[in-house]
């Protein structure tokens, strides 16, 4: 069953140094409060998984908290490049960081067969692609009834699965909406979970078919205003586009990026 | 950029803009990239095509954005679409279960068989025969990745690909397939009855290429009005080949630029005024 946290003891009690971690949200309802959060408590070792890495992981990667990263579009939408995740790979700093690249579908798969307890996820897809020759983690499988070969991967299931939403409710039942993403699965995947929201409501106020996560598949609710901001939560603010933009010149050099790391995120106070 | 002195004045990106939006038909699913191929769908639901299914692989269903997404995520996706799925559902329910018409993709490097690149340039090459894993391990250029593409490319049942021609784009043979056209010998989708058929068509600035229908090799089958063979030859890094019966892209009509350029208009006015604030 859930327990309302501040998102310090959230992060403090349920990630842990080596863990495997997703903070996911597809452009949308990025959870960037929980990675500054993350930041702050100087996790190491992180093996971070997410199809987007956008600028939460340049930011994670740049601090120093990860050892490896899986994803399947690794870039500043709309921008440019990761500067920091570049660094790390290209010249080890601050340290070494493996990757693991995919493709989207194979993630939107991996992610749901974790959610559905099954070791792999199967589908029709990397055909003729060269992706294969550099990941070990894509193999074949023969369908035995059709004999068509399709794809396999192993299941995506986290230690700790990270996502931002709207609202939850007294009882800790959380509403997600617009853009949604892969945040159920991740949810639902994980070991652990912490879930940041905008506000709690006495109602939710919920369509019958609307995507709830109920209290007891999340582990920790925290309230984190603006919790995803730069990116967006529909209904409450929009993306900051032109953060993104000044993002590219913040992150290009390891100086200014550290200096926006001690004011930014070491100089915040607690959330 | 060129400007061409006709009845009306365009540039050579809108030429490529406009000509990419005819390519799509009111009765097609498509399934958009975000860049050129989200600029040409939109246009093309603006002009002659109202009522073409736009698809964007955030999940957002039917969608009919007023101005243009910056990334594929962008709340104006949602805000006007019909509905909205999940990732997950949108990759195996819409576009692996044989939903989309159209893969409408934009690239860094396309080759001869129309293979794409998006994952890395390679800073060395081998003597002979290009081997993606031995770019993937000697990058001069780390690209994006694959993102949605290489499962677009197979499983929707065509695919349209719009991109600015030039040497460092047209390349003989891409460093590295992200997303197969038609494989390194221009055999990789034969006896694969389960996948799409692939590249039907390429939009550049310059021309229109479709492939060989038994090579798969890509030639030119329509030069945009005031391009010449040399300037395509110029900037293509293979020796390509134009068609017998090769045609002149009619040049894009008065309604066609007038829309074009408020949408763009309406899109800098939008993104500008969050800047302001």
């Amino acid at each position: 069953m859930t327990k309302f946290m501040t998102l310090k003891d959230a992060v403090a009690t349920y990630v842990k140094d080596g863990d495997t971690i997703s903070l996911e949200g597809f452009t949308h309802l990025i959870p960037f409060a929980a990675g500054h959060e993350i930041i702050r408590q100087k996790r190491r070792n992180l093996s971070l998984i997410r199809m987007t890495p956008d600028l939460i992981y340049d930011q994670l990667v740049g601090a120093g908290c990860v050892r490896k990263l899986t994803f399947s579009w690794g870039g500043n939408p709309g921008v440019g490049s990761l500067h920091r995740v570049r660094d790390a790979i290209e010249h080890d700093y601050p340290c070494k960081l493996e990757t693991v690249e995919h493709s989207h579908a194979a993630m939107a798969n991996a992610y749901e067969a974790g959610a559905a307890g099954l070791p792999l996820a199967v589908f029709r897809g990397y055909v003729g692609s060269e992706l294969p020759l550099v990941n070990k983690e894509i193999a074949t499988i023969t369908c035995p009834f059709t004999g068509e070969q399709l794809a396999a991967i192993p299941a995506i299931r986290p230690d700790v699965g990270i996502i931002h939403a709207q609202r939850a409710d007294r009882a800790g039942n959380v509403l997600i909406e617009g853009i949604i993403g892969v945040q159920k699965e991740v949810v639902l995947s994980a070991k652990r979970s912490i879930v940041t929201v905008e506000e709690i409501v006495d109602d939710l106020d919920v369509t019958p078919n609307a995507c709830v996560l109920p209290a007891w598949t999340i582990d920790a609710i925290a309230v984190a205003p603006e919790g995803a901001k730069p990116s967006y939560t529909l209904g409450y603010y929009d993306r900051d586009n032109n953060y993104y933009k000044q993002w590219d010149h913040i992150s290009r050099d390891r100086d200014s990026f550290n200096q926006w790391l001690e004011s930014h995120v070491f100089g915040q106070g607690d959330v | 950029m060129t400007t061409h002195q006709d009845t009306t004045q365009y540039t050579s990106s809108e030429m490529m803009t406009i000509t990419a939006a005819r390519a799509l038909s009111n009765d097609m699913t498509c399934f958009v990239g975000i860049g050129l191929p989200s600029e040409a769908a939109n246009v093309a639901r603006l002009t002659h095509a109202p009522d073409v299914t736009l698809i964007y692989e955030s999940g957002t269903l039917q969608t009919k954005p007023d101005v243009l997404p910056l990334s594929i995520g962008d709340g104006e996706l949602c805000e006007s679409a019909l509905t909205t799925v999940s990732v997950p559902e949108m990759f195996r329910y819409w576009l692996q279960g044989g939903h989309i018409d159209v893969g409408f993709l934009g690239t860094a490097q396309i080759d001869r068989f129309a293979n794409l690149n998006t994952t890395v340039i390679a800073d060395n090459h081998p003597e002979s025969g290009k081997n993606g894993a031995h770019s993937y391990a000697n990058p001069k250029v780390r690209l994006p990745g694959g993102g949605g593409a290489p499962e677009i490319s197979t499983n929707a049942k065509e695919v349209f690909i719009t991109v600015k021609h030039s040497k460092r784009t047209f390349v003989k043979d891409v460093d590295f397939i992200t997303t197969i056209g038609f494989g390194r010998d221009g055999k990789g989708r034969d006896n694969l009855p389960t996948i799409g058929r692939g590249p039907s068509v390429v939009i550049t600035d310059l021309c229109i290429l479709k492939p060989d229908p038994t090579t798969k090799e890509l030639i030119v089958t329509s030069l945009h009005p005031g391009t010449t063979k040399q300037d395509v030859i110029e900037a293509t890094g293979w020796e390509i080949k134009f068609a017998d019966a090769l045609e002149t892209t009619p040049a894009p009509n008065e309604k066609e630029l007038q829309v074009l350029r408020e949408l763009k208009a309406r899109t800098e006015k939008a993104h500008s005024a969050q800047e302001a604030k």
